[in-house]
């Protein structure tokens, strides 16, 4: 990823606020971040922190009011954000999809899967009814679940959890996208169906060269998978780098508290304690700290800190750190 | 399927006897003797006793009930003691009107209720979801007797364009369709408008939206057939309600159906006629629940019958 290849989406100065009763909510605030044709970009955070948001905000799914997106979102040198509603639905599942967390709920219960996979290519291949049913039916086959043929006709309640995640996948990659906005894809799943989804997601992605924004809470994963990563907070980016330099040298304090928090068998901490915790909880969004918004959690808080936001400090080409002891 | 529909008729039968036994013995805790309506005031008491042993109302209750179920077994439902035509006669008239105006009615209710419930719920808070509150509000609130008359003084009185009542053609069939299905409608409207919300907000939703689906295919084939299953709950109850309980737009409109028919008869105590009448819109009650059961499991694959 140099900076001679030119990125697929290029987010800049992209603010998501929602207009609520209680006050404007900042859900995301003015973040920028570049997506590479057929990398995987990890996106981190605890839950809350903007990551769905800042998806859901790229596929324009959020209903304005009460949301409110602002910024720029390019994809393929276009702006997102200034399209009409018929140049943006040409732009969702064919260029750009979505994996969605829960795929209990994300499919639909009264159609059949092959119908919900053959709609979307139907829709955006200009495919006849039975070429875009075969076109289902082999995309099934892609994402390896058994008998694609009888259960293209299933509806969503007769296939497991794991099952139902593959034809969210399969639905996804039906028109071939250049890229897919996979927001906690194996979260609702258990351990050992999240690494066979992982694989295949893995596998399909060097198939298809789908570049994958990678939404998830679970460093594992991302370890595993994305190249980059990028670590929210509280709607800020407040670090990106390259996989393996952010796990041999975080430089964020909150970024040193997510690793630090994953448990590892037989190490303790300083005060004996297997599990690390970051102490204290994420802000509201409605009152927001003033300066760092780590501040009031932050082990190295200085006066500085409390007063005044801190500046994004570029350390290389994709290496960056919003803090003021990196500054 | 067949299997469960065999098995739901089955059903109907106990559900009939139930309602036959207890209709057969409120009916005769009612005040007033029918002999003596029928032999009018200046009878005797002679004759009186004379009507009231044609009727076999002499006899003790239980032999009474005893030879009206073995007269229902063979689809017997009696003479009718006010106008002496077999009570099968008298619904087997009145039935196809009854039917035809419920029909009509719950058809308009559908037609007009469910898109205005859509409309609304696509734009909750605009002023085409205003209109539509407040034209239910009007629906639901307004008596049918007064709807029905005012629309009598307006299309057919000041106007002229349809007949004030009766039957015939077709033209005899609106007015009193409509004032029918005003409350339905408004009740439709509004089930359909908070289904559709829902609907609207599920994940699916947003997964169709993300699969760049068009706006009317969102709403039609990915929310509205999710929203069905309490919209049909709603329109099945409501159209065996109209099936039995016209009534008031009958009298209006002197429309010659089973509502007036079972008035009529109570005033009269006419004990057969009354028995027939209710267990006809008992027996379309259950069948209209199965039908509905059956639409269920046609619009939900998650419900079989097997």
């Amino acid at each position: 990823m140099s900076s001679q290849t030119k990125p697929l989406l290029s987010i800049t100065d992209l603010k998501t606020c929602f207009h609520t009763l209680d006050g404007v909510v900042n859900a995301v605030d003015d973040i920028q971040f570049d997506v590479y044709p057929g990398e995987t970009l990890g996106l981190v955070g605890e839950s809350g922190c903007g990551k769905s948001v800042t998806a859901l905000s790229v596929l324009r799914l959020l209903r304005c009011p009460p949301a409110e997106i602002t910024g720029k979102i390019c994809f393929e040198n276009r702006n997102l954000l200034e399209l009409n509603s018929e140049e943006m639905r040409n732009i969702r599942g064919k260029d750009i999809s979505m994996i969605f967390q829960e795929p209990m709920t994300s499919l639909n219960p009264v159609l059949t899967i092959g119908e919900q996979i053959a709609e979307a290519a139907r829709n955006h291949k200009r495919m006849t009814r039975q070429e875009a049913w075969r076109w289902a039916v082999e995309m099934l086959r892609m994402v390896q679940i058994p008998g694609p043929n009888t259960r293209a006709r299933d509806y969503p309640h007769r296939l497991s959890g794991g099952m139902r995640q593959r034809a969210v996948i399969a639905m996804a990659l039906s028109c071939n996208p250049k890229l897919i906005m996979a927001d906690e894809p194996t979260t609702a799943l258990d351990v050992t169906i999240q690494a066979q989804i992982m694989n295949l997601m893995v596998h399909l992605k060097e198939e298809f060269k789908t570049a994958i924004v990678l939404i998830t809470h679970n460093l594992g994963i991302i370890a595993e998978m994305a190249s980059r990563v990028i670590v929210m907070y509280a709607g800020k980016i407040v670090e990106e780098a390259p996989i393996q330099e952010l796990f041999k040298d975080p430089r964020h304090p909150y970024t040193k508290g997510l690793l630090g928090s994953i448990p590892v068998i037989g190490r303790k901490d300083k005060t004996g304690r297997y599990l690390q915790e970051i102490p204290g909880i994420v802000p509201s969004p409605l009152d927001m700290p003033v300066g760092c918004r780590f501040n009031p959690r932050c082990p190295k808080v200085m006066d500085r800190c409390k007063k005044e936001e801190p500046p994004m400090v570029r350390q290389g080409e994709h290496r960056r750190v919003l803090c003021w002891l990196e500054a | 399927m067949l299997h469960y529909v065999a098995k739901r008729l089955l059903f109907t039968i106990p559900v009939l006897i139930g309602i036959s036994l207890l209709l057969f013995f409120m009916l005769r805790m009612l005040p007033g003797d029918p002999a003596q309506v029928l032999a009018g005031q200046m009878a005797t008491p002679e004759e009186i006793q004379t009507i009231r042993q044609q009727l076999g109302l002499d006899r003790p209750i239980h032999i009474q009930y005893a030879s009206f179920l073995g007269r229902l077994a063979r689809l017997d439902l009696g003479l009718s003691a006010r106008t002496q035509n077999p009570v099968i006669q008298e619904i087997w008239a009145r039935l196809p009107n009854t039917i035809l105006l419920a029909m009509t009615a719950i058809s308009l209710a559908c037609l007009f209720g469910i898109p205005a419930g859509i409309l609304s719920a696509v734009r909750p808070y605009s002023w085409i979801d205003y209109i539509v509150t407040i034209a239910a509000l009007f629906g639901i609130s307004m008596p049918v007797f007064w709807l029905g008359l005012m629309l009598v003084v307006v299309f057919s009185v000041i106007l002229k364009w349809l007949p004030a009542g009766g039957t015939g053609g077709w033209q005899h069939v609106i007015l009193p369709s409509i004032t029918l299905a005003s409350f339905v409608v408004a009740f439709i409207a509004r089930m359909t408008r908070a289904t559709m919300l829902e609907a609207l907000s599920q994940d699916y939703t947003t997964t169709a939206r993300s699969k760049g689906l068009t706006e009317k295919t969102i709403i039609i084939k990915h929310a509205l057939r999710n929203a069905l299953i309490p919209i049909i709950t709603v329109v099945g109850l409501q159209f065996g309600l109209l099936l039995g309980g016209a009534v008031l737009t009958e009298t209006v409109f002197a429309w010659p159906g089973l509502g007036r028919l079972i008035v009529d008869s109570i005033l009269a105590r006419d004990y057969s006629m009354i028995q027939g009448t209710i267990l006809i819109f008992g027996l379309l009650y259950t069948l209209v629940n199965l039908a509905v059961d059956l639409i269920y499991a046609f619009v939900d694959p998650r419900i079989r019958y097997d």
